[in-house]
């Protein structure tokens, strides 16, 4: 009746001539290049970290000891920063986000809402070394002149709130942080919060709970997995946050207890000292720390992802 | 009304206001800050800022031309190289992507997106600072394209996916190859999205300075070609407000308040495109 | 002129590929169609011959696979991944998977449910396959006579240059006919091009279909039993994957053979 389709060399040569494999071709080149750069990256960081690697082993991470004159190099100084100052932030951004996120889904007419809403996100696009200049030169006075005496005064007998009061150090940087984190905590949080359907609203009301009650017990608990979500995340940014904290935390690779100390977090010392290292040990010790920082900011990242796609996906309804 | 419900409204109330008060912190913070830059910044903006070389410590005076040329270069590198590569592979993940491919690439390029930017310099310094034995821009732009490539590959494949299949279908029917039907139907239809995330991206990795740091280094002066140091705003800007002179803080004020006010422009142009319609108009 | 019955021989066609031969049967043809969506077979053994210049109807509940139908005849079914067809399909005896598929559906054009014009404005969306196709003529002229053949150039003729986005439902259906048109497609399928459309709209589309079965073989499917009976020289009837019956739509409708087709011409169930 009728030729079978053409197969073999004959089809692919059809497909070849129409254009349309051509591009898929291209366009999957320019794809893998992505896959590409990961790979090299992962890659890069672990060759070029292979000296303080063998040499030091885990205890890297354990030690406290940054010496590059006698080539002693341990990263917890680093680690502890990061996680310290990132906490500092989570603890003051968290409540006042997850807050301004519950005003503006729950309590804020639509225009009020979407005009703060506009300026919080832009917010997020100020490059962090403008949040470090501002930060040096009036964060830094108001901490050292007026809030961290204060605290030192009313709350002194605490170990967090001991020693000198130098502005630079643990607290200010994680303030800074807090407002840089703030716009992503809130932008995330909101829209988790819109998510929440009006019944679950207005069942609590109609059992006679008061508006904050309903709000508080009903909508934000059913949005709980975007709102952790928003705080991973920017748990995530905060620790590879750079500059702004390089600027303020006062450049000390020791370990402190005290929020007015001094201290250094990974971003914070590679910034500082990559260009100056001398010697391979110094340099490839600072690129482990920065493979430490990387696999951080991966794990992280992953869990903030996760619950943020659980939300959309299952609606966020758990029992 | 019984003091139990008289304490839960009250409670109800303050609550809630408290709510608005955060609200109202985080709005203010913006314009706390914008309103700090523009009042220390525009007194020390002049035209020798955008004409002169910097001096040397100590001297007052000078501008930063060279940084400004110097990030001009580097931006310039970064989307050259950046832009078209994410674009591709944008259009790739949306309109041919392979299920376990296309999922991988995906994956990859929301890991870039969290990798600090930091961490993005020590590969680039690896990759080209470290064979070429010197700072150069070509190293500080291949650091931003890194970062540039997934922001505009996922924005790209967001907004090519938003066009209805039924617009492809309408093209495909007509006899178009489905590379004619992406190039002439799909990518015009989603071009604000696509535009507006470029935008984005390149206002994104505009201010970024850590990895720039040790790629692209800082000169003193103009840098004359892409293998040199070159001096880059941000990279200006974090020097002059870390070092001890106060004419430096002068100038760092005022190209912190150039760059916020560029990074900031580009932001609200891009989101005003977008809202000006989803692509489907004329 | 012989009545078509499911299962008779396929008489060949006497003319060739580029002629079209008035009246007799065989245009467009499907020979023991079987189509699968993955594991799930959503069409079973279709045999069906579309006569040349003449209004074919495609009725059935839905889900009934005459939308999955229509959209082999033009291969556009393959913009779906995981699908898979046995049988052949043939236009004017040639077999269509063995045609280059932007070539076919150049010959076979199609207008979806949902009117689909491009963003882009009323001239360059008819214009469209035109360009696409190397068109080398008058390009105004052509848009122009589409539009006449679609009834809808002396509504449009002041505003080509606006968005196709600013005319009504049915008039951005009649432009997307007028844009199939205008590669002059010798078969035409549409895929229930009036149900998102008022009665006037309708109404309109039904008449211009009458004018163009002239110059094209044309392929509707449509859940409006009446509309069927309005337009249709032949209707085929499916039901679960399979073409229960098809014949001269008088016969379908007056004097169906099978059970399940007087069912639901009678509205046992629709």
């Amino acid at each position: 009746m009728s030729a079978p389709p053409p197969t073999g060399a004959r089809a692919l040569f059809l497909r070849l001539r129409s254009g349309d494999e051509v591009a898929r071709l291209i366009t999957l080149a320019f794809a893998s290049s992505i896959l590409l750069v990961t790979v090299g990256l992962v890659y890069q960081l672990w060759v070029t970290s292979s000296l303080p690697r063998h040499k030091f082993g885990f205890g890297f991470l354990t030690s406290s000891m940054w010496n590059p004159v006698t080539g002693q190099f341990g990263a917890l100084p680093f680690i502890y920063g990061t996680v310290f100052t990132s906490a500092i932030a989570l603890f003051i951004s968290v409540p006042l986000g997850v807050g301004a996120a519950i005003f503006l889904a729950e309590l804020a007419p639509p225009r009020i809402s979407s005009t703060f809403t506009f300026f919080i996100e832009l917010l997020a696009a100020v490059p962090s070394v403008i949040f470090g200049v501002l930060a040096i030169f009036t964060l830094v006075p108001l901490m050292r002149d007026y809030v961290e005496p204060f605290l030192k005064k009313t709350l002194g007998g605490l170990p967090i709130f001991s020693g000198p009061v130098f502005g630079f150090g643990y607290l200010t940087a994680g303030v800074i942080l807090a407002i840089m984190t703030l716009p992503f905590v809130i932008s995330i949080s909101r829209e988790a919060l819109l998510e929440v359907p009006t019944e679950q609203r207005e069942a609590a009301l109609a059992l006679g709970a008061t508006r904050w009650e309903s709000t508080w017990q009903a909508v934000v608990p059913y949005a709980r997995l975007g709102i952790f979500g928003s705080i991973f995340l920017g748990l995530a940014r905060a620790l590879g946050e750079t500059m702004a904290v390089t600027m303020v935390i006062g450049n000390d690779p020791s370990i402190h207890a005290s929020l007015f100390a001094p201290g250094y977090t990974i971003a914070a010392i590679i910034a500082n000292e990559f260009s100056e290292a001398t010697g391979d040990l110094y340099l490839q010790s600072l690129v482990e720390l920065g493979l430490v920082l990387f696999l951080l900011t991966i794990v992280i990242n992953a869990l903030a992802r996760l619950l943020i796609i659980a939300t959309t996906r299952r609606g966020s309804a758990q029992p | 009304m019984t003091l139990r419900n008289r304490w839960r409204k009250t409670l109800s109330y303050v609550m809630l206001s408290l709510t608005g008060v955060c609200a109202l912190v985080a709005v203010c913070i913006l314009f706390l800050m914008l309103g700090y830059l523009v009042y220390n910044g525009w007194r020390s903006v002049d035209w020798d800022f955008f004409t002169k070389l910097p001096k040397s410590p100590g001297e007052t005076g000078g501008g930063m031309a060279n940084a400004i040329v110097g990030s001009f270069q580097i931006i310039l590198l970064a989307t050259v190289i950046g832009l078209p590569v994410g674009f591709m592979a944008g259009i790739y993940l949306s309109e041919f992507g392979g299920k376990t491919f296309a999922f991988l690439v995906r994956y990859m390029a929301d890991l870039l997106n969290g990798v600090p930017s930091i961490v993005i310099g020590i590969f680039a310094y690896a990759v080209i600072v470290i064979p070429m034995h010197v700072n150069s821009a070509l190293a500080g732009g291949f650091a931003l394209a890194v970062m540039l490539v997934p922001i505009t590959a996922r924005s790209t494949e967001q907004f090519m996916s938003s066009v209805p299949q039924t617009l492809r279908e309408g093209a495909l029917a007509l006899g178009a190859s489905k590379w004619k039907t992406i190039a002439t139907v799909v990518v015009p239809a989603a071009y604000r999205g696509i535009a507006t995330g470029m935008i984005l991206g390149v206002a994104r990795i505009a201010g970024e300075t850590a990895p720039l740091l040790f790629t692209s280094g800082n000169n003193a002066y103009m840098s004359s070609g892409f293998t040199q140091p070159t001096a880059s705003l941000p990279v200006m800007i974090f020097l002059r407000a870390t070092a001890p002179y106060e004419d430096w803080h002068r100038q760092a004020w005022a190209a912190g308040m150039v760059l916020l006010l560029l990074v900031l422009l580009a932001n609200i142009a891009a989101r005003l495109i977008l809202s000006r319609g989803i692509a489907v108009q004329k | 002129m012989n009545d078509i019955t499911m299962g008779a021989a396929n008489l060949p066609s006497a003319s060739s590929a580029a002629g079209k031969p008035v009246g007799q049967q065989g245009k467009l043809k499907a020979v023991n169609l079987n189509f699968y969506y993955g594991a799930y077979q959503a069409l079973h053994g279709i045999t069906l011959d579309v006569p040349a210049n003449r209004i074919t109807a495609l009725i059935g509940p839905s889900g009934c696979g005459k939308s999955t139908f229509l959209r082999t005849l033009n291969r556009i079914c393959e913009t779906i991944r995981n699908i898979r067809m046995e049988g052949e399909i043939l236009l004017d005896d040639e077999n269509v998977m063995n045609v280059d598929v932007t070539l076919l559906r150049r010959r076979v054009g199609m207008v979806f449910q949902k009117s689909n014009p491009f963003p882009k404005s009323i001239f360059d969306n008819v214009a469209y396959g035109l360009k696409v196709n190397g068109f080398r003529g008058r390009l105004a002229e052509a848009v122009e006579k589409s539009l006449k053949r679609a009834a809808l150039w002396e509504e449009v003729k002041d505003k080509l240059h606006k968005s196709a986005y600013a005319l009504s439902g049915g008039q951005q259906q009649r432009l997307c006919i007028a844009r199939a048109l205008a590669v002059d497609p010798e078969v035409l399928l549409l895929d229930e091009p009036c149900s998102a459309l008022d009665p006037i709209a309708t109404a309109k589309i039904e008449d211009l279909l009458f004018t163009l079965k002239d110059q094209c073989t044309i392929v509707i499917v449509t859940h409006n039993m009446q509309q069927a009976a309005r337009v249709a020289d032949r209707t085929g009837f499916f039901l679960l994957g399979k073409l229960i019956e098809y014949n001269t739509t008088e016969i379908i409708f007056k004097t169906p053979t099978k059970q399940e087709t007087e069912d639901y011409i009678t509205g046992r169930f629709g």
